[in-house]
């Protein structure tokens, strides 16, 4: 039903394809990160959560069209439908059935509650194309109010030792999440221009964040010390740090759970915070499919196939271009984490 | 156990050195000395041998974190850390631990060298269930005998030296040698107390940074002790009490792998220290590195190792006379009385003194310092006169003035994942030099990159792979580093038939193309020049 060919995943029978990674005619997008939505399709279609977003990425001459969560949508006798899919706003599981037979493509998914976004929902299928960004055992999140703890916890202590706090995420969705998840009453929230922009949009679709404001926007005597700044990743030991003064920085990733990763990326604080499922998420998300074929892609592809197929499961890895080689993808913004 | 290994997080997080003392002696501050004599001990680096074999650990925590053998290998590639991958993988505690420190280290730790197997994987299981990650991770550490952690001897000397009081440079005295982590050491090292119980203590060395730029900013070299610079083992020379000791700088006693040094011993007078080199030294001249590394490698010393490779100690310094410290009088007063002592030990044959080199202007040294590698020397120390031996490696009196190291262009031939911080990156090379048209590899090294250079060079790797041997990667031969080196030899271990000492990346050559560099000639040429 779906392949995998130079241009990306494509459904011959209904024509279109789903996140594609080269321009084509009509793209079905999972979400609006830029490894899953590429520039320059003639026509895109998403959940109508993600429409927003979608066109603050693709901009205002984009042909976007929306659907209902869960609204069938038919093309040449092919039946898709999008269902959340967990990860950030708009984030929708791909449903596509033709003939009796049904394969859901997940995109990226977390299976934690993120009041930015709609929850998981599991959507039976035969054949489920699952992501595997963290596809090993070692990867297993804690409670996710226990990291805002230390994430407020670091903030405070910060303050006490008089500097500012320097937050990185990636701009779209992880920001979102870690803003909607600070305590608003311990200091001002100031934001980098690129994620200051997705917050609007956030708030015009209808998300719930604490005031913010943007960091170009403030009078020249701010007292710095006390503000929490999110900033993307690339600002990290850039001139754009310079103003705050003294600053302790964090990074906010699912990659800050391995120590060598923590100290590779000069950061003083590494949190543990990811918009991807963990390895418990992607085996219980797997199960409730009822898929008996899965098939896998991005990250740690290999061990979760080997250990699907030694669990009695049709399993195969997918060669897709969402991510280059494992880790190290939280060092750039091709990957959402 | 959970304070000491917030103490660890603390001090791993963090690359300022006023916060890691702040952490060090915010713990020593508020624990019992039981506790505070462990952390101190291990802080520095006295860690236990292994004390579980790898085999039997991994079996374990496989046991016990329910993986099947391949999955806990898979996931082992990715942490890059046997401790640490442990820690991550073993499922949550179902308990949890208010023991102190020193209850988990003698009670736990250190008896399961006697245990069987049995008991030692009974202990192992318990304590991994009452442990949070953090502690799993330094408990995995210690058992492993890999404990490390980013702190030098000195932070921790200041550390203690902030909560006792005392002198640092005292403190620093006392922690060196061989000592017991007990209470009573605790209150020995943090009393003001000054009367010294242990004859074997060595001082703290006095180190040199290597001089920068024009050697002319040290104005008259006439203010200047000049002495070669000797390729040895650094070491002191203990006379107290009718016994001889010999440390090394890595404070391990060394005293047995030199019989003919601890004979020397008795020609010395009483309180004796002798700051110096030992070298492998035959005919009044040293010999190649290698034959002390020869000797060295032996478990058992024979006869015949004892008459091919004779050792002798090449005197810098005398720390002690008489048994009174006189580390504080200046180098000229201590060089005169090391001289005496010199002389009146001249019968053993095994005791030298650095001879002073003489010369009337920085060119003149220049020049003598070009003949260091024919002396078998690696350049010039410089100390100033007037001054005291210091307490560490310090800025102003001493300075190591070393000839420029050898260098070679090399191609990048393989590549295979570092450990630990560099985990997952491609940051260990090989090297190879033309040998007609075929590469041959010649050295391995993991230095000497930036970050960032190591991110491009690890990018390159994954992008033009060609074979993959287990971890390792043959890649497309055509980045060209500058490869520099200490010393070269012929070997017959090494395919391309020599053999170098400590390899680094001096340069990223972008500039040059695989065709462009060296010949297996032209690096063979360098023997013995």
């Amino acid at each position: 039903m779906l392949r995998v060919t130079p241009d990306g995943l494509y459904c011959k029978a209904g024509d279109f394809y789903i996140d594609p990674w080269c321009p084509v005619d009509r793209a079905v997008i999972t979400h609006a990160h830029s490894d899953h939505a590429h520039a320059g399709c003639q026509r895109y279609l998403c959940s109508e959560d993600c429409a927003g977003v979608l066109r603050a990425r693709m901009g205002p001459g984009a042909a976007i069209q929306s659907a209902a969560w869960a609204a069938p949508i038919s093309f040449q006798g092919v039946t898709v439908s999008l269902h959340p899919a967990g990860h950030i706003l708009g984030s929708a599981q791909i449903r596509v059935e033709h003939k009796g037979e049904v394969w859901v493509v997940s995109g990226d998914y977390k299976l934690e509650p993120d009041p930015t976004c709609r929850p998981f929902e599991p959507v039976r299928c035969h054949t489920f194309i699952t992501e595997s960004t963290f596809g090993l055992p070692i990867y297993r999140w804690r409670a996710q109010p226990e990291s805002f703890a230390e994430i407020n916890a670091w903030w405070r202590a910060n303050q006490k030792m008089g500097r500012a706090s320097a937050l990185f995420a990636y701009s779209l969705g992880k920001a979102q999440r870690l803003i909607a998840g600070l305590d608003p009453t311990i200091g001002p929230i100031l934001c980098h221009g690129a994620v200051e922009n997705l917050n609007r949009v956030y708030r015009e679709s209808g998300v719930a964040l604490p005031p913010t404001q943007y960091t170009g926007d403030v009078a020249k005597a701010f007292d710095w010390s006390r503000a929490i700044i999110i900033a993307p990743p690339s600002a990290n030991g850039s001139s754009y740090l310079r103003k705050f003064g003294p600053v302790s920085t964090g990074f906010a990733s699912g990659w800050m759970r391995i120590r060598g990763t923590r100290r590779r990326r000069s950061i003083d604080h590494g949190f543990v915070l990811s918009d991807h499922a963990d390895w418990p998420g992607l085996l219980s998300a797997i199960d409730a499919t009822g898929a008996s074929c899965v098939m896998a892609t991005h990250g740690y592809r290999a061990p979760l196939v080997r250990w699907l197929t030694e669990h009695g499961l049709e399993a195969m890895a997918l060669e897709t271009r969402f991510e280059g080689e494992r880790d190290e993808s939280g060092d750039t913004e091709m990957v959402a984490e | 156990m959970k304070r000491f290994a917030d103490l660890y997080t603390a001090l791993d997080e963090t690359t300022k050195t006023s916060a890691k003392v702040e952490a060090i002696a915010a713990y020593l501050a508020s624990s019992p000395p039981e506790d505070a004599v462990w952390a101190i001990n291990f802080l520095i680096g006295r860690r236990p041998k292994r004390l579980i074999e790898i085999r039997k650990l991994r079996a374990w925590a496989i046991e016990e974190a329910g993986v099947p053998d391949w999955l806990f290998d898979e996931s082992y590639q990715a942490v890059g850390d046997l401790a640490e991958l442990i820690a991550l993988l073993l499922p949550a505690p179902t308990a949890t631990t208010g023991l102190p420190l020193h209850y988990w280290v003698e009670e736990r730790l250190l008896p399961l060298r006697g245990q069987d197997d049995a008991r030692r994987r009974e202990s192992l299981i318990g304590a991994w269930r009452e442990m949070d990650e953090r502690q799993r991770f330094v408990w995995n550490k210690l058992i492993t005998g890999a404990f490390r952690v980013g702190v030098s001897q000195s932070l921790v000397v200041r550390a203690v030296a902030q909560v006792s009081g005392i002198d640092a440079n005292v403190i620093s005295h006392r922690v060196m040698g061989d000592w017991a982590p007990t209470p009573d050491f605790y209150a020995q090292l943090t009393g003001a107390d000054s009367s010294d119980a242990d004859i074997s203590r060595p001082y703290p060395f006095c180190l040199a940074y290597p001089i920068e730029g024009d050697i002319r900013q040290l104005e008259n070299p006439g203010d200047w002790q000049v002495e070669w610079k000797w390729d040895g083992i650094r070491s002191q020379l203990i006379r107290r009490r009718w016994h001889t000791f010999l440390w090394s700088r890595g404070e391990e006693l060394i005293t047995e792998r030199f019989p003919e040094l601890e004979a020397l011993g008795s020609l010395l007078p009483e309180g004796t220290v002798i700051d110096g080199e030992i070298l492998a030294w035959k005919d009044a001249a040293p010999m190649p590195f290698a034959q002390m590394q020869r000797r060295i490698g032996r478990k058992a010393l024979s006869e015949k190792m004892l008459r091919d490779v004779p050792a002798a100690i090449v005197a810098y310094d005398l720390l002690e006379d008489g048994g009174h410290d006189i580390r504080e009088s200046p180098l000229e007063t201590r060089r005169a009385r090391l001289a005496e002592i010199v002389r009146s030990a001249s019968q053993s044959g095994h005791l030298i003194l650095s001879p002073a080199v003489e010369a009337a202007s920085w060119e003149d040294l220049e020049a003598l310092r070009r003949t260091s590698r024919e002396r078998g020397v690696e350049g010039f120390m410089l100390k100033r006169f007037g001054s005291p031996y210091r307490v560490g490696r310090r800025r102003g009196d001493w300075w190591k003035w070393k000839v420029e190291p050898y260098s070679v262009d090399a191609v990048l031939l393989y590549a295979q994942p570092g450990s630990g911080k560099r985990a997952s990156l491609f940051t260990d090379y090989t090297f190879a030099i033309w040998d007609k048209d075929e590469l041959v590899p010649f050295a391995k090294a993991y230095s000497g990159l930036s970050d960032e250079e190591i991110r491009k060079v690890d990018a390159f790797v994954r992008r033009n792979t060609i074979e993959k041997f287990g971890p390792v990667r043959s890649v497309k031969p055509e980045l060209v580093f500058e490869i520099a080196f200490e010393g070269i030899q012929k070997s017959p271990r090494h395919r391309s038939g020599i053999a170098v000492r400590f390899p680094r990346m001096a340069r990223w050559r972008t500039d040059k193309r695989a065709a462009d560099a060296d010949t297996i000639d032209t690096v063979k040429a360098l023997i013995g020049s």
